[in-house]
């Protein structure tokens, strides 16, 4: 099932599907190695909407919760 | 071929300037978090007979800059020169990224794998000739920190390609970068290292907040303990036994009440020398910086440096992120911040990290008011705990107070959004001794340096202008501020001009006034938040301009006026 990345359980893995919305985002997510097609494992979320922090290749990224929501995620539930 | 200019590129915290300092022997601040270089650094290097410059380029992810440290870089390539394009081993696949668009330049690129080191214990395996092989440019196996590769480095200096390859999409780009590391790396299973572990303690909320809160107490309390110490046991007893004895002889040299004497010794105070209050240039002017601020700015200094180095700072500013939100800033603002605890010039340099102006202009506004440097916070500590701890933490929750006002209503007012965070968080890497020395004392030096002799002018400043009567002048032009509405008696005006110059020095000017307690604490807070010492306020136009610089500006002063006059009724 597909879910956006706040929607991911802390230790939980996906595969990032897509990216939606703003060219210039999408492009910062993946220089940073947030791209469709990478597997990523959420690490932890922040209280009150707070940034959300997975992890990709290795290397830890904190996330702001509005971009969070436009990262899809395809998990295994 | 001749080499002139060398160019160091790669992503943020890859250890670019650790290879600098390797390649140049030159300082310059190496911390564990992205962005420590804001501002490109210079320097040289010896190639054979010839000299080549050097340029430590801020960290970037593509050569389309998204902001001031990027664009600092993008502009540096146009200028030409050699590449050394440094990557983090332990990352191979991002930065690969920025080394493709590389190629893509007409200029030579030569490819240093740094933190190879770290490629072993963390179970990554990397081909270094098939690598060589897919890029078409040398790449070299490199280790900032230890200087292991550098060598090898420099005489393959010469082998770097110029590829000027054709322009690709960056999805075609990715494609290609998977392709390469499918076949030059290697990852095997391993388990998580203590550090590992730690890591991922401090960013979860639930146990990263209590971490956060404990390391923050706990640096204060190292911070204070040190500097107290270092004061009470060495710095105190060198002044008092062997330089007071010294001053004495000079004194009566001088002979009390001649002009050179005021000069030098400053006044008696109840017929001695008085460290804190004679006000001469070789009394108060030598012990406000050596043996009040010192003390503090090396304490303070070893901490920071041990957090910095350790990579703890990314995660507070991921930790305080939700809190910065509403002050118009997001978490990692924090870490300008933290710098200008110490000084304010780097702090406010270190605001090149934010995105957008507004931000830009929230955080530098608010550090210039609410955030006093630690030369200042010494001398309140010092002068003011006399009194009694509980009103040094009044005059530090009034300053936060106000941070959280102006924070609040300044990201109110102003048009536009705060951007959200998106960084990355590097590994924690066990502090390495010599290197937080280094950095304390390059640090320290800069203090020395810079600081020691704005605080004589000061000092000379103000005995000058006492003896000329210019400050009976101002005293009667701003009493009716000074005493009608903050209270204070009108000779505080020649702290409020000396803290133009610098804010240690005002602070302990209001030492020899004989003030009540509550007209200390004003006046502290006020000495605060007036208006920012010359070093930064030049810092400071130059990094907003002057239209904006006027703005803050007037924000502070306004800012000052009512709060002196509110806390005047209320304390």
């Amino acid at each position: 099932m597909v879910v956006d990345l706040t929607h991911m359980w802390p230790g939980e893995s996906g595969v990032v599907m897509e990216i939606q919305r703003g060219h210039g985002l999408t492009r910062k997510l993946h220089s940073i190695g947030l791209r469709p097609g990478k597997k990523i494992t959420k690490v932890s979320s922040h209280f009150w909407s707070g940034p959300q922090t997975v992890e990709v290749d290795n290397m830890q990224i904190a996330v702001g919760f509005g971009m969070a929501r436009r990262i899809l995620v395809e998990v295994k539930r | 071929m001749k080499i002139e200019k060398i160019l160091l590129v790669g992503n943020p915290n890859v250890g670019k300037s650790a290879i600098f300092s390797r390649l140049t022997g030159a300082k310059v601040i190496i911390s564990n978090y992205p962005g420590t270089t804001v501002e490109f650094t210079q320097g040289k290097m010896k190639l054979g007979d010839e000299t080549a410059m050097i340029i430590d380029v801020p960290g970037t992810y593509t050569l389309e800059p998204t902001c001031k440290a990027e664009e600092v870089a993008c502009q540096m390539l146009k200028e030409g020169g050699l590449v050394i394009n440094i990557i983090d081993a332990t990352n191979l696949e991002r930065n690969l990224h920025l080394t493709l668009q590389l190629l893509e330049k007409d200029i030579p690129v030569i490819v240093a794998l740094n933190m190879w080191d770290d490629t072993k214990h963390r179970g990554i395996y990397i081909d270094v000739k098939k690598l060589e092989e897919q890029l078409g440019v040398p790449v070299i196996p490199t280790c900032g920190l230890s200087g292991e590769g550098i060598k090898e480095l420099i005489d393959r200096l010469e082998e770097a390609k110029k590829k000027d390859l054709p322009v690709s999409s960056d999805s075609q780009k990715w494609e290609k970068i998977g392709e390469i590391v499918e076949e030059v790396q290697k990852l095997t299973h391993r388990h998580h290292t203590l550090l590992e572990r730690l890591e991922d303690l401090s960013i979860k909320p639930l146990t990263g907040l209590p971490i956060a809160l404990g390391i923050i107490y706990c640096s204060f309390w190292v911070i204070r303990f040190i500097g107290e110490n270092l004061i009470g046991h060495i710095f105190e007893p060198l002044f008092t036994k062997l330089w007071l004895p010294l001053l004495m002889k000079l004194s009566a040299f001088l002979v009390e009440g001649s002009f050179l004497h005021h000069i030098l010794i400053g006044n008696f105070i109840e017929g001695k020398i008085n460290f804190g209050q004679s006000f001469g240039l070789l009394t108060t002017g030598l012990y406000v910086p050596i043996a009040m601020v010192l003390p503090y700015i090396f304490s303070f200094y070893l901490i920071l440096g041990l957090l910095e180095d350790l990579g703890y700072l990314p995660r507070l500013a991921v930790l305080a992120d939700n809190f910065m939100h509403h002050l118009g800033l997001h978490g990692y603002a924090i870490i300008p911040f933290i710098l200008g605890l110490g000084c304010k010039v780097p702090g406010i340099l270190a605001t090149r990290l934010l995105e957008e102006r507004r931000e830009k202009f929230i955080a530098t506004t608010l550090m210039a008011v609410g955030i006093p440097c630690m030369a200042q916070i010494a001398m309140i500590v010092g002068l003011v705990g006399q009194r009694g701890g509980e009103y040094v933490a009044l005059i530090f929750f009034v300053l936060f107070f106000l941070l959280i006002i102006k924070g609040l209503i300044l990201n109110r007012v102003l048009k536009g959004v705060s951007p959200e965070i998106l960084v990355e968080i590097p590994p924690y890497r066990m502090p390495q001794i010599q290197a937080v020395i280094k950095k304390v004392w390059m640090r320290l030096s800069g203090f020395l340096k810079e600081a020691l002799p704005l605080v004589l002018l000061g000092v000379l400043f103000v005995n000058i202008l006492y003896t000329l009567k210019i400050i009976d002048l101002f005293a009667y032009l701003f009493a009716p501020v000074l005493t009608g509405l903050w209270g204070l008696p009108k000779e505080a005006i020649s702290a409020l001009i000396v803290g133009f110059l610098r804010k240690d020095v005002a602070v302990g000017m209001l030492g020899p006034l004989n003030l009540t307690t509550k007209q200390l604490v004003i006046g502290s807070t006020i000495l605060a938040i007036y208006f920012p010492c010359i070093a930064t306020f030049v810092v400071l136009t130059r990094e907003l301009g002057i239209k904006d610089m006027l703005k803050s500006a007037l924000i502070m002063i306004i800012v000052a006026v009512s709060v002196g006059a509110i806390l005047n009724l209320i304390l």
